[in-house]
């Protein structure tokens, strides 16, 4: 049987984060009701066309999925396992196992904002199936925190991820971010050492990004710090201003982070992700190994059988027809596969083979990428280890640049 | 007509003093056009001579004048380029009058190009009529402006107009002068044919239409004519005289009359500027004195910025060419930049339209390197070799010596700015001749000047300088010998061919040094560090250092919305491709225009 992962997106929030472009929407409870019977319709009318397909991993994304009752979540639970083959994450699936051999436990997870989520509502996400929690933390500082526009404390964070222990959880993520507004090298180590001392099974360290459309974008101008130096800062509404790390301090950032938690047992897998052995995210590690996964819910994406589509973005749309919501419809071609390939593959701290391309797409990788291979080891970008290409860590330093040379020219190409 | 009521004239002035207003009203006030068919202005037909507020092609326009006697005038108004770029284009639009209107903007007075401008149209016995314009302005001070003129050129001007263009105040005071004092024509229309051509341009259809103003005899329909500098023949197909906007065919041109003729001719080049129209059958026994080829002074690489468009560049120069006989090209080849032209300019503005006209009206995408003026290289062998391009330097051991272009500079400025003015001057090589103050507080520096000094960003520089209130004219004198070098620009120590250029060796350390610096700002930042070094020879005189980028991660996956991340890694890619790939360096398409910015004050 094919693999798919699912990815469930819940597009509602308490309120919305500062630096946050998602489909996501404040204030708006009423819709939760309807949002949700939607979505089990959706969900529904999936049923037969990926009956042949079993589940490998489910992720309710958002927006904070939290932010849905207990009940609405056990909804969207049970909707999934009526319609689809997710084996394993209940004990009564424990049979199923036995008897198709195939991993003996689906990754199942649900972000959640630290705070708005009680012990009772774990146990509820435990008992509809849920095995993995991710929280979205960002920060160990307080005033960081309020900078971000999140509504949670550092204290908050602390009673919900005691309170997903109790409820039996042994695969917790917590997100944190680097380039917070204010950020400095120690504020950053106090959030590390803070979240290290709760020892998650998954840490995700990103970066944040200025993206168009967000209130810090609004507020970015050039400023000067302390030492006079001209940066990057955000100009708070309340008058205060929070520069911006330079991009030495980041990257310092970066390997503290990386050394830190490399010596405390976990493992980097991933640009931005560690994990204690065992715990990778096999839902993240999908995408990048491009495997199918179906989206479910309002602007959620899709790649199945190389072809990719997205939902709309319209809610009241979404509500009306959750079964035609399909937009953006777009067929991969070779290119764009091999294209994906490596510049999704190549996030892997484990890189990519040799003989996956050549399983993948009947042609030898030197045929289509010799020369920006060549190029790119020259450049230390590269590391060539028996059959794997990875990055190395400058690679990883400049990512993008190195990612973006394996987008082929159309003229070459032809 | 009679030849008694026919006036050729033109309108003088320095830039922005008023010319194309002035000319715009008399059209008006002539009564050949409605007020609605007045675009802003006339004469200025292309786009772009409207947004940059400059003329740039000289051309012509005939109008009838009821004059207060009670007799019709033909007032056929002359437009000559108001740039130092354009200076023969407008001696012969001069010679093509009889007279000429002087502009002077009541609150600047008299302007290094108002001089240069008044002393061309005397040297060409022009009835010269000054005006005095925008005296609507607060600042306006026409008794000074007034005196100015009587004190500085020594023309009478106490009955001078005393208008607004603009406004249209007094302007028949003018159109009664031009009557009154511009002399009518002289010539026998049964002489031999003598025309000057002071323009011409190309038409699709008609082939060159030449403009001409008749010295002695008629030109018909039919007539055999004969260039006498080209020796181009050809039979007129049609004549004409210019309405404003329009051509209006007629059935002849006699002497004293200015208009134009077609007779099917290919190329601009048959018809050049300055040149004698005869009758090929009954030619006159000269042709009109002061014909000049003219010279390109400037050279310049035009690169397309993709190479896929060669073909396009040339054929886009091909048609500017037929309508501008002063633009050459020649194919050349470039490590870094690949195929494209070495072209001549009459000077950096004409290079500017040029560009700006191979953009805006063909579509494309150039990279243009830094201008050059020709040299002359005398070599060990005995031979002189012109030299437009940098990168055809001869090997040091096989020059005798080099010589340089040298131009006589007029600066008018105002005392304040006298010293840095001169320092500017000495800064750019120049050798002082001498200082003439015209007023109290106004003087003409006069200076020799390198013209490689002066085509970089002299002009910027001086009005920079002196906030504007210096204004400059030069001339042509010669070739001198000079200490030069060749200045070379490694990039991650390759040689980059496109950014060589000649430099006196005095000033090679200098400018090598501020190169790098603009380079330094131009390149981004790549995966390695990036030396930039100026050398002369195998000698590294600057050096400057591009860093390496440290980091460019983007860290989040947006939920397996891969179509996003595709857009960002292609928005990256896609700025690449706007830059030349020099090695392993990308460089974007203006740095190779660097040279032309380095004057940091």
């Amino acid at each position: 049987m094919e693999k798919l992962e699912l990815y469930i997106h819940i597009p509602f929030c308490v309120q919305k984060c500062r630096y946050c472009d998602f489909v996501s929407f404040a204030n708006c409870e009423e819709q939760f009701a309807s949002y949700v019977d939607a979505l089990c319709r959706e969900i529904e009318s999936c049923r037969e066309k990926y009956s042949d397909y079993v589940i490998s991993s489910v992720y309710i994304g958002g927006g904070t999925p939290s932010i849905l009752s207990a009940d609405q979540i056990q909804k969207i639970t049970d909707s999934l396992f009526r319609n689809f083959n997710i084996v394993n994450t209940k004990e009564r699936h424990k049979g199923l196992f036995l008897q198709k051999k195939i991993r003996p436990t689906t990754e199942f997870s649900i972000e959640c904002n630290p705070g708005i989520v009680s012990k009772a509502d774990f146990s509820a996400y435990k008992k509809a199936g849920i095995n993995r929690i991710s929280f979205g933390l960002q920060s160990a500082i307080d005033e960081e925190l309020r900078t971000l526009g999140r509504i949670h404390t550092y204290e908050d964070f602390v009673r919900s991820f005691e309170d997903a222990r109790e409820a039996g959880f042994d695969n917790i993520n917590v997100d944190i971010m680097q380039a917070i507004p204010g950020q400095t090298m120690i504020s950053w180590q106090m959030t590390l050492g803070q979240v290290g001392t709760w020892h998650p099974e998954h840490i995700s360290a990103y970066s944040l990004i200025i993206e168009d459309g967000t209130d810090f974008q609004k507020w970015l101008k050039k400023g000067k710090t302390i030492s006079g130096e001209e940066r990057d800062g955000i100009f708070l509404p309340d008058g205060s201003v929070k520069m911006l790390p330079s991009e030495e301090e980041e990257r310092d950032i970066y390997y503290f982070t990386r050394d830190m938690l490399e010596k405390s047992g976990y493992k980097r897998y991933e640009i931005s992700n560690f994990a204690v052995p065992g715990f990778a995210c096999s839902h993240n590690i999908g995408y990048w190994k491009r495997e199918n996964y179906l989206g479910l819910g309002l602007h959620a994406s899709s790649m199945v059988a190389n072809v990719r589509w997205k939902n709309t973005d319209d809610l009241s749309a979404y509500i009306q027809d959750p079964e035609n919501v399909h937009e953006e419809e777009q067929k991969l071609t070779v290119k764009e596969q091999m294209e994906e390939f490596m510049f999704l593959g190549l996030r892997l701290t484990q890189g990519i083979t040799r003989t996956d391309f050549v399983n993948t797409f009947h042609r030898d990788i030197d045929l289509v990428y010799g020369p920006v291979l060549d190029d790119l080891y020259d450049q230390s970008m590269i590391e060539f280890a028996e059959d794997a290409i990875r990055l190395t860590q400058k690679g990883i330093d400049v990512s993008n640049q190195v990612l973006a040379e394996f987008l082929i020219d159309s003229k070459q190409e032809s | 007509m009679n030849q008694e009521n026919i006036r050729n004239f033109c309108i003088i002035a320095h830039i922005d003093h008023g010319k194309s207003t002035l000319a715009d009203r008399i059209i008006e006030k002539t009564g050949t056009l409605t007020s609605r068919e007045m675009q802003a202005q006339v004469l200025d037909n292309m786009d772009l001579e409207r947004e940059r507020g400059i003329t740039i092609k000289a051309q012509a326009v005939r109008v009838i004048y009821k004059a207060q006697n009670g007799e019709e005038y033909v007032f056929n108004l002359i437009d000559t380029p108001g740039h130092v770029d354009f200076n023969y284009e407008v001696s012969r639009s001069l010679a093509a009058c009889d007279g000429a209107v002087l502009v002077v903007d009541a609150a600047q007075g008299i302007e290094a190009q108002t001089l240069a401008n008044v002393y061309m149209a005397i040297d060409h016995d022009l009835e010269v009529i000054p005006v005095i314009n925008k005296i609507d302005l607060p600042s306006a001070e026409p008794e000074r402006v007034i005196e100015e003129i009587e004190d500085v050129i020594g023309l009478e001007a106490h009955d001078a107009p005393l208008i607004s263009a603009k406004n249209d105040i007094n302007i028949e005071q003018v159109l009664e002068a031009i009557v009154e004092r511009i002399p009518a024509p002289q010539g026998d229309a049964s002489a031999p044919l003598q025309a000057l051509i002071f323009d011409s341009i190309y038409d699709s259809y008609k082939g060159v239409i030449v403009f001409i103003r008749v010295r002695e005899g008629t030109i018909k329909v039919g007539t055999t004519v004969k260039m006498m500098a080209t020796g181009a023949e050809a039979n007129v197909v049609e004549v004409g005289y210019f309405g404003a906007g329009k051509f209006i065919p007629c059935d002849g041109l006699t002497a004293g009359m200015v208009g134009y003729f077609t007779a099917s001719i290919k190329n601009v080049r048959d018809t050049m500027v300055g040149d004698t129209v005869t009758d090929a059958q009954r030619p006159c026994s000269e042709p009109l004195p002061g014909y000049k080829k003219v010279q390109s002074m400037v050279y310049c690489g035009m690169y397309p910025a993709d190479g896929a468009h060669y073909e396009d560049l040339r054929d886009a120069l091909e048609k500017l060419k037929l309508n501008d006989a002063s633009l050459n090209y020649e194919p050349e080849t470039s490590v870094a930049l690949g195929f494209g032209f070495r072209c001549g300019f009459l000077g950096l503005l004409h290079l500017e339209i040029i560009e700006e006209r191979l953009e805006r009206e063909y579509n494309l995408d150039l990279v243009t390197t830094a201008p050059s003026v020709i040299y002359k290289v005398m070599k060990t062998d005995g031979t002189m070799i012109d030299l437009t391009n940098p990168t055809n330097l001869p090997d040091p051991s096989e020059i005798e010596y080099m010589e340089e272009p040298m131009v006589e500079a007029e600066i008018m400025v105002t005392s304040d700015y006298i010293g840095p003015i001169m320092e500017l001057c000495q800064e750019r090589r120049g050798v002082y001749k001498e200082i003439e103050y015209i007023e109290a507080n106004r003087a003409i520096l006069r200076y020799d000047l390198p013209l490689n000094e002066i085509i970089y960003d002299f002009f910027d520089a001086l009005k920079s300088r002196s906030r504007g209130y210096a204004s400059l004219d030069y001339e042509l004198k010669g070739y001198e010998r000079s200490k030069l070098v060749k200045l070379d620009i490694l990039i991650n120590r390759e040689e980059v061919d496109a950014l060589s250029f000649i430099v006196h060796a005095d000033s090679a350390y200098e400018r090598g040094r501020k190169m790098c610096e603009k380079l330094k700002e131009e390149i981004p930042r790549h995966l390695f560090e990036i030396p930039i070094q100026a050398a002369i020879g195998s000698k590294i005189i600057a050096r400057e250092t591009v860093k390496a980028l440290r980091k460019d991660v983007l860290a989040k996956c947006y939920g397996g919305d891969i179509t996003r991340k595709r857009k960002l890694l292609e928005k990256q890619k896609e700025g690449k491709k706007r830059m030349r790939q020099i090695g392993n360096v990308e460089i974007p398409q203006k740095a190779f225009m660097s040279v032309l910015k380095l004057d940091d004050r």
